[in-house]
């Protein structure tokens, strides 16, 4: 039982490079990641921009190796409170916390990765979970250092003393917009490189590659220790956001929330990642100012509804309406 | 010594949910192949129902026992039909991402309609005592938890070994494809399976709410300490499902007594410890994966 997606990547971009499409996504792409704290409130823009890296850090094992991890909050709510620690304790700026976060995600990434790949599909799923279970027992014990269930408050956000960036969380956007970017540049470059078309031959037929003569796990565990790194990019730049870490952010839920932004935008699309970010961070937000509590009820129903009728999720489905399109262009100029 | 035979005790009762709940889990993987993320949810609605049923018509624990795992199926039946069968021929993660949207759902619904603070619930008349063994002073609602798990597992398992319908199923498990040649019509099992899945996970909810907290998040570290059951039994084997939960258990309850802080973590160590020396987990065999 391998795990195969509902992926269509082996078709290979469905615009090519000349068509004028994909220079207006790309423009629009830029314009949207630009002019978002504009629009809605700065922090709110953050936390979309935030998810977007982590799910697609997700996507880059879900859609691209054929991995579920359903345990990522390990690498973002680890990253965060490692961000808060350097970043109360040593008060650098937040840029070289966040980097320190994100190589602590990467360390404690190459154990798990290294016992979870031994599973797939869905045991890598499960044990994956266990393991970030394991990390929040431990940072819940630790209150010493992590502060048990309080969390770590007062995180501050030193940049060279530059008061604008260190107070207006409009302007901060832009510096944490741009660790996002760096951390979208790596998701886009290791998808598009050599690598990462092992990966998505791995998610294919792993038998196929390994007879090939690649080794399989070394792939998979470098996978996802990338992966990891990009979700504690991710989880650092929320915590310097938000200004703490709470436990909230190792639990399971935040997993499987990272998941459904996943799932919702489209796996194995990468793109759809900020997408779905876009739509459950907005929404949630929206459900918390109106006074709404059941926010799992609304999310739990959407998640439901969108396994069983949405697979392709909001990108894979534009993806599919547009290859559709270009079919029918391309009969009718032959006829 | 004295407390060490309570700890075990204790580890034991703990273990019996888990070897019941984990029972259901295994039983349904191994006829529809779906991993059931809801497992936790039903455990707590399992124990929200006896509540419920003891508040409100007065019927308590014994009662209980029964009426809840039945309600529990018809749960599980109507699950099945609506939603999770659709989702068979896919990859099983799609079932196991339906589910998890499910918990969030059941999780919160229980939350806004029961509150979060837990629920009342007594003990049953007759075994709220202890019972003293020499030195010894036991609670008497743990043994019998210890043994009533331990009796329908192997209820379940002598179903499964000495009739036909239990041939059925056992073979659909190992191998559906080719049962289904021998002219056997496996769907026709799959509902009923998963009722019975989802009714053993009611049934281990309705034994822990005598001395567990009934609150809606009872099941969420429930079920994933579950899925650490299983992966150390084997997901595919019944054997291993009963065996890793009282396993479990007795490490849980051991760990609680000698390492507080550590308790839940122990489990997470075992469980890596088995993924690296043995990855198809004690009972599991190779190539399941």
């Amino acid at each position: 039982m391998t795990a195969r997606v509902d992926v269509d990547l082996a078709e290979g971009p469905v615009l090519s490079r000349r068509s004028p499409l994909r220079w207006v996504l790309f423009v629009l792409g830029w314009v949207i990641a630009l002019a978002l704290p504009w629009f809605v409130y700065p922090p709110v823009a953050m936390d979309i921009a935030a998810w977007g890296l982590f799910a697609m850090s997700v996507d880059l094992l879900l859609g691209f190796t054929g991995l579920l991890s359903f345990g990522h909050a390990a690498f973002w709510g680890s990253s965060a409170y490692v961000t808060g620690l350097v970043a109360i304790n040593t008060g650098w700026p937040f840029p070289s916390a966040i980097l320190a976060g994100m190589v602590f995600a990467m360390v404690i990434a190459v154990p798990i990765g290294y016992l979870s790949v031994r599973r797939t599909g869905i045991y890598f799923a499960m044990v994956t979970l266990a393991f970030a279970q394991m990390i929040y027992f431990v940072a819940n014990q630790w209150r010493d250092l992590t502060g048990g269930e309080n969390g770590l408050q007062g995180i501050p956000r030193n940049f060279f003393g530059i008061d604008a960036i260190e107070t207006d969380a409009f302007y901060f956007y832009y510096v944490g917009l741009g660790l996002v970017l760096l951390g979208v540049f790596v998701a886009w470059r290791v998808v598009h490189s050599p690598f990462g078309r092992v990966l998505v031959a791995i998610r294919d037929n792993p038998a196929r590659v390994r007879a090939l003569g690649y080794n399989v796990e070394r792939y998979k565990i470098i996978a996802f220790v990338i992966s990891a790194g990009l979700a504690g990019l991710a989880g650092g730049v929320f915590a310097i956001s938000h200004g703490f870490a709470s436990l909230q952010e190792l639990n399971w839920t935040t997993s499987g929330k990272v998941v459904l932004i996943t799932v919702l935008g489209g796996i194995g699309t990468l793109w759809g990642g900020p997408v779905g970010a876009a739509i459950v961070v907005s929404l949630e937000d929206w459900l918390a100012s109106s006074g709404f509590e059941g926010t799992g009820i609304i999310l739990g129903g959407i998640f439901v509804l969108i396994v069983l009728l949405f697979r392709h999720g909001v990108w894979g489905t534009g993806r599919q309406i547009a290859s559709w399109v270009q079919r029918r262009r391309r009969q009718n100029t032959r006829s | 010594m004295g407390s060490f035979v309570q700890y075990t005790v204790q580890g034991l009762a703990a273990g019996g949910f888990y070897a019941l709940a984990a029972l259901g889990l295994a039983v349904i993987f191994g006829v529809l192949g779906v991993v059931n993320f809801s497992h936790g949810a039903c455990y707590m609605l399992g124990a929200v129902g006896a509540a419920v049923l003891l508040d409100t018509t007065n019927l308590g624990f014994w009662p209980a026992l029964l009426i809840v795992p039945l309600v529990m199926f018809v749960f599980g039946v109507l699950m099945e039909r609506l939603l999770v069968q659709w989702l068979l021929r896919l990859d099983p993660l799609y079932n196991f991402l339906l589910t998890f949207g499910l918990t969030l759902l059941l999780v919160d619904l229980v939350k806004r309609r029961y509150g979060v603070s837990g629920l009342p619930y007594q003990l049953p008349a007759g075994l709220d005592g202890n019972v003293t063994l020499g030195s010894l002073s036991l609670s008497a609602y743990q043994i019998f938890a210890c043994l009533f798990s331990l009796a329908v597992c192997v209820v379940v398992w002598a179903v499964l070994t000495k009739t036909r319908v239990g041939m059925i199923v056992r073979a659909a498990t190992e191998n559906s494809e080719r049962t289904r040649a021998l002219g056997i019509n496996v769907t026709r099992w799959v509902t009923p399976v998963f009722g019975f899945g989802i009714a053993l996970a009611g049934l281990a909810g309705v034994l822990a709410a005598p001395f567990r907290a009934i609150t809606a998040d009872m099941g969420s570290n429930f079920v994933i300490i579950l899925f650490a059951v299983v992966v150390i039994g084997g997901l595919g084997s019944i054997l291993g499902a009963v065996v890793g939960g009282f396993l479990v258990g007795l490490v849980e309850a051991y760990g609680q007594a000698y390492a507080p802080s550590f308790a839940q973590v122990v489990i997470f160590v075992l469980m890596a410890v088995v993924v690296l020396v043995r990855p198809s987990g004690l009972f599991g065999r190779e190539g399941v994966a």
